[in-house]
């Protein structure tokens, strides 16, 4: 198999090399042919991968590529770890990929960087790759970054837009925070295995944890707790978990393509996969469970309310994006790792429609994007309408799409997890926020949805005039990706959470194992379906998407006289709880200052001034002084001597 | 056979012959004249034969040892016993074929840029090649120093004569540092002679020197080597020096200059000093994070592209220094070699990303005659294949990982932790900074609507700049994915040397 994952890394990466140095000679038609050709190979034997696993028994591999350096008994390497997690993260990203690929046709089709395009995101497939596939930190770590400067590239792909490089240059840096953190814990972990190796440090990963480290006197905190921490860090920026989310938002500069394919369904979710990957060593510290688990309660619920007050189409996808990555981080403090990644999947398959559906409304309302001009649209797009339909259902979880499966029994998981005795505090934060959540995600969700497919239309009449169904490159990718969302779930959920798939690619502690404990209990996809509406999840649901119908549909001048009377709250929301002022305002104005203070201060009057310059002006009046007694007289010298003889003669006096 | 025996002094004399016959043959008169063509053609066959000569240093050495290899030595100045003694290790191939690499790159880059003063130009740049190798290649005290001393002149020479505005300010403010830091180190080698009763280098390591003696010669080289680095506070020259010298004395400036420091650090300071090394090895730690984090936040300021990326060296340097001095601070029985191999990749990576960022600037410089950053704006419409290396060598700079600029910092990174958290913190914050100040200069140069006129009128690189940026952006990409082989080279000699260091000078 091991050329099969040379392959499927390489495969994208050739394309993507292809089409951005040659671009220009070889022409649009053959950039997309060659770039689709690329990701077509690596999904097809991805897929190939996962069912050896599945059906054909394979076995987990574990193959050294080539060794990057080694020194001081650091093997640093490059490496493939191909397991079960592993290939279903592979046919995840890749059929998404491939799927995006096809309908970029359709979306970029008048833009001047058609190759650019296409060569970043087949970069961006081979970078993902690199990072789901890895045996080892150091080419985690590449991944990591990699996905970082092609999210970097992407979202200021119309680099003449000044809100698009602002925002790319902010999503760089906030992600930057987050490595920080990250480089920080993998150096962790080579301070006490001296390996970057998964396999080594697993098996060593009892011996981390009895250690205790000292970063601030007089504390001692479990190593394993920190290096944790520290590696949470890295994927809350990359997976835009509060308080390092503000760069999700903003890069819906970036052409709709990516947004799905990055910013929804593959790199965001880098930071979860990373979680679920490290599980042998987040199984031994409860406490790094428990901010995991804390901060992924806080994103899942605070970034949905923000949901409700965006007039973006984009935008309004964006925050309901990190909502549901709020919600699987949430999984991961459960030690529900398996209905993490399986909330993952399901969410990559319906958030890259409701992406790829936002954009098919876009190109129809020529780029119009604010939801306030929108309304009415179902008559005219009716394969847009449905499949967006299907995709909001699945994100709000409506019985039997695969959001449902995915999103019900990771709320079961938490309810049900070992939480509940072991901390309450924690347990009832995490429990409320994924549950109240459920009726804020109904709510934004089908705001939205009502508010541009039904009602009254509200763009102007040249645009009504244009409005209509977009091409096949648009449509079949999204019917494509409707046919997972819907019916998915039905098929996976039993096997990915019950029958073991993940092995032992995933390692839970026993007292932790919830999903174990839930799969006693288990009776089959059907049954979860038909008790739907027997638990509180379904009328929370219910019930948000009613409250939208009401005040979009039917009253849909209350939500105005809503906003006058509670202008606080709106203001609160619309201005994402100050975050964005903290970060601009707060720390990158702070930086400013600090910089130019240091640099005016410090150097220049301290350094130049008074040390560099004030020694030259010192030595310059000194020797204007030895100057002014050479005077060239002999009498002056003459007087020299004597005052310097009877110095001397007194000194020598004086001593004895 | 006998190449090999005199390779070394071929490649110090050779340039600096073809250096010298350059002079002699004299003044091209205009750029454009078919005299000043065969100038430019002689001087860059000269450092392409050296660097094809020098191939030979890597491909005859033998990497399983930490002793000198390619050794010349004959007697020189015999009555106080200094001698012509060269010879290599795996700490100084490497910089001196970063040294042969460059300097081709930097004499194509001055091609038809260099309007006055052809022949001397290039001669400038071929003698302090020479020197340059010499500096790296010595084993002699003596010779060290007069390398070391004599290296300044074309320097001074190329910015006091190519310079920009404010030129004389700068040089005399950079020959005055570097000057009066070396001359200190003339007293610490009067000294070590006195005690041994000669010049050799390898002979002051084995020497015993009591505890004050050490303390006072680490003080009189810290001197030198940290004005050359350099490292806070004593860096203030290398921004106006940066500024003001012309494209190609801030490549050799940045990328094989400031290294030299770097270089007296492990070949002088730590072997012959071992245990004033230690005694002051928190001082330099201190200082090496100043470096990264103060300096860092000056380079976010700054206004002028040089500027900025001259500050931007001495934060990255301050990995350099950081990793050298690491060792003291590490219980375990791991990390020193990681911490001191990671200050050798990063002087080496960053001779290639420094180069290849001054280069960038020269290429805009050539064309709209300004540095500030305020005067560009959007140049990725007009010069699309520029903007593409541009924003490759900031990523490099800002430590992206597959490019040179992360092997280094990783390491030290990796190293600092097994020190201590707090080191590796601070040493981190490089992360966030250096993309900081990097990518916020290539949002408002490269990014954007066309800003004004010139920029709409930018031609993109022409087939000279392309070929320079082209290989530098291989070789940037080549140690980022594949450092092993330049790992490899190193690691005898520099577990050689922490050996060494472990064995105290005072028992």
């Amino acid at each position: 198999m091991y050329s099969y994952y040379l392959a499927i890394v390489l495969a994208p990466l050739a394309a993507a090399i292809v089409a951005g140095l040659f671009g220009k000679q070889i022409g649009r038609t053959a950039a997309h042919s060659v770039t689709i050709l690329g990701v077509g190979i690596a999904t097809a034997l991805s897929a190939l991968v996962l069912y050896r696993f599945v059906w054909g028994g394979a076995e987990s591999e574990n193959i050294s590529v080539y060794t990057w350096a080694v020194t001081d008994g650091l093997r640093m390497e490059v490496g493939f770890l191909v397991d079960r997690l592993t290939a279903l993260m592979m046919t995840v990203v890749t059929f998404v990929s491939l799927m995006v690929h096809v309908y970029t046709i359709g979306y970029m089709h008048d833009d001047p960087g058609y190759q650019r395009f296409f060569s970043y995101i087949s970069l961006f497939t081979f970078a993902m790759l690199m990072l789901v596939m890895s045996n080892n930190f150091l080419q985690l770590f590449f991944g990591w970054e990699a996905v970082g400067l092609v999210s970097y590239l992407l979202i200021g792909f119309w680099f003449k837009r000044e809100t698009a490089i602002f925002a790319n240059l902010k999503a760089f840096l906030v992600n930057r925070v987050g490595d920080f953190g990250f480089i920080l814990g993998i150096a962790g972990i080579v301070l006490y295995t001296n390996s970057l190796d998964y396999a080594e440090v697993f098996s060593q990963a009892d011996a981390i944890a009895a250690q205790s480290v000292s970063v601030l006197p007089g504390t001692a905190w479990n190593a394993m707790t920190l290096i944790c921490i520290l590696l949470f860090i890295g994927a809350m920026g990359k997976s835009a978990q509060a308080p390092l989310h503000v760069w999700l938002p903003d890069s819906m500069e970036g052409p709709t393509p990516i947004s799905a394919l990055i910013h929804a369904a593959t790199m965001v979710t880098a930071g979860i996969f990373m979680v679920a990957r490290m599980s042998p060593l987040y199984e031994l510290s409860v406490h790094a469970l428990g901010t995991v688990m804390i901060i992924g309660a806080i994103t899942a619920f605070f970034m949905g309310l923000l949901g409700i007050v965006q007039n973006d189409i984009k935008r309004v996808v964006a925050y309901s994006t990190l909502s549901q990555l709020g919600y699987m981080t949430v999984a991961l403090g459960a030690s529900a790792y398996g209905a993490a990644i399986f909330h993952l999947m399901t969410h990559a398959f319906f958030k890259a429609l409701l992406f790829l559906a936002a954009g098919s409304v876009i190109i129809a309302m020529h780029h119009e994007q604010d939801i306030r001009k929108m309304g009415g649209i179902r008559k005219y797009m009716p394969i847009t309408y449905w499949t967006s339909l299907i995709g909001s259902l699945a994100l709000i979880g409506f019985p039997g799409t695969a959001g449902f499966f995915s999103k019900d029994l990771l709320i079961e998981a938490v309810a049900d997890s070992h939480w509940a005795e072991t901390d309450a505090l924690v347990y009832w934060i995490a429990y409320l926020s994924v549950l109240l959540g459920v009726f804020v995600t109904a709510l934004y969700s089908f705001r939205m949805f009502f508010l541009v497919f039904h009602g009254e239309e509200r763009m102007d009449a040249e645009t009504k005039s244009h409005l209509h169904e977009t091409p096949w490159v648009v449509t079949v990718p999204l019917i494509l990706l409707a046919i997972p969302s819907a019916v998915i779930g039905w098929v996976t959920v039993g096997p990915v959470l019950f029958d073991g798939y993940f092995g032992e690619a995933i390692v839970v502690d026993h007292a932790h194992d919830v999903l174990a404990h839930l799969g006693e209990h288990w009776h089959g996809a059907l049954s979860l379906v038909t008790h739907a509406p027997m638990t509180p999840v379904f009328w929370l649901a219910a019930a948000g998407v009613l409250v939208a119908w009401f005040l979009y549909l039917k009253r849909p001048e209350l939500p105005g006289k809503i906003r006058e009377r509670f202008q606080w709250a709106y203001n609160l929301l619309d201005r994402k709880y100050y975050f964005d002022d903290l970060w601009i305002r707060g720390f990158a104005g702070g930086g400013r200052k600090l910089g130019a203070f240091l640099w005016k201060k410090g150097d220049e009057v301290v350094i130049d001034g008074v040390l560099v310059n004030g020694t030259a002006n010192t030595v310059g009046r000194l020797a204007g002084v030895m100057r002014q007694i050479q005077t060239g007289y002999l009498y002056t010298y003459a007087f020299a001597m004597i005052i310097g003889l009877t110095a001397f003669l007194g000194w020598l006096i004086w001593l004895k | 056979m006998e190449l090999t025996s005199h390779l070394l002094s071929i490649l110090i004399w050779l340039p600096v012959a073809g250096g010298c016959a350059l002079l002699a043959i004299g003044d091209a008169g205009d750029a454009g004249s078919s005299r000043a063509g065969a100038m430019r053609v002689t001087a860059l066959a000269v450092s392409l034969l050296t660097l094809l000569l020098s191939l030979g240093l890597y491909t005859g050495f033998d990497g399983t040892t930490a002793a000198m290899q390619f050794v010349e030595r004959v007697p020189w100045i015999e009555a106080i016993g200094a001698s012509y003694y060269l010879g290599v290790d795996g700490i100084s191939v490497p910089l001196i074929l970063l040294t042969t690499f460059i300097t081709p790159l930097v004499v194509i880059a001055g091609w038809d840029t260099i309007k006055s003063r052809p022949a001397q130009y290039f001669a400038a740049f071929l003698i302090l090649e020479g020197l340059m190798v010499g500096v790296f290649a010595a084993l002699d005290g003596l010779l060290f120093y007069v390398f070391w001393e004599f290296m300044l002149v074309p320097m001074f020479l190329i910015i006091g004569v190519w310079g920009g505005q404010r030129r004389i300010y700068a040089t005399l403010k950079f020959f005055l540092y570097t000057f009066l830091g070396s001359v200190l180190m003339l007293v610490s080698f009067v000294y070590l002679y006195l005690q041994t009763g000669s010049f050799d280098l390898l002979g002051w390591m084995d020497a015993p020197v009591a505890m004050q003696a050490q303390k006072f010669i680490f003080i009189a080289f810290l001197l030198a080597f940290a004005v050359k680095v350099p490292m806070w506070p004593v860096h203030t020259w290398l921004p106006d020096a940066h500024v003001e010298a012309p494209t190609g004395g801030s490549v050799i400036l940045a990328a094989i200059m400031l290294k030299m420091g770097g270089y007296g650090f492990v070949r002088l300071s730590l072997p012959i000093v071992p245990d004033a090394s230690g005694y002051f090895s928190a001082l330099m730690i201190g200082l090496s994070l100043v470096a990264v984090v103060y300096i860092g936040f000056v380079a976010l300021m700054q206004k002028d592209m040089k500027k900025l990326i001259a500050y931007s060296s001495i934060a990255h340097m301050g990995f350099v220094t950081l990793g050298f001095f690491l060792l003291w601070h590490i219980s375990g029985a791991t990390g020193a070699v990681l911490g001191m191999q990671g200050g050798m990749v990063q002087m080496i990576s960053h001779g290639l990303i420094s180069g290849a960022m001054f280069l960038c600037v020269g290429v805009l410089y050539d064309r709209v005659h300004s540095r500030k950053i305020a005067d560009y704006g959007g140049v990725a419409n007009t010069m699309p294949a520029f903007a593409a290396f541009f924003v490759l060598f900031a990523m490099a700079n800002a430590g992206l990982p597959g490019t040179s600029g992360f092997v280094g910092e990783f390491m030290v990174i990796m190293a600092s932790f097994k020190a201590n958290f707090w080191i590796a913190f601070f040493a981190a914050t490089t992360l966030v900074l250096g993309a900081a100040y990097t990518l916020w200069m290539i949002k408002r140069v490269v990014y954007g609507e066309v800003a004004n006129e010139n920029v709409a009128e930018l031609k993109d690189m022409n087939r000279r700049e392309w070929l320079v940026l082209g290989i530098l952006a291989v070789s940037v990409l080549v140690v980022g994915l594949w450092p092993a082989p330049l790992v490899e080279m190193m690691d005898p000699t520099i577990q050689n040397l922490i050996e060494r260091i472990a064995l105290s000078k005072l028992g």
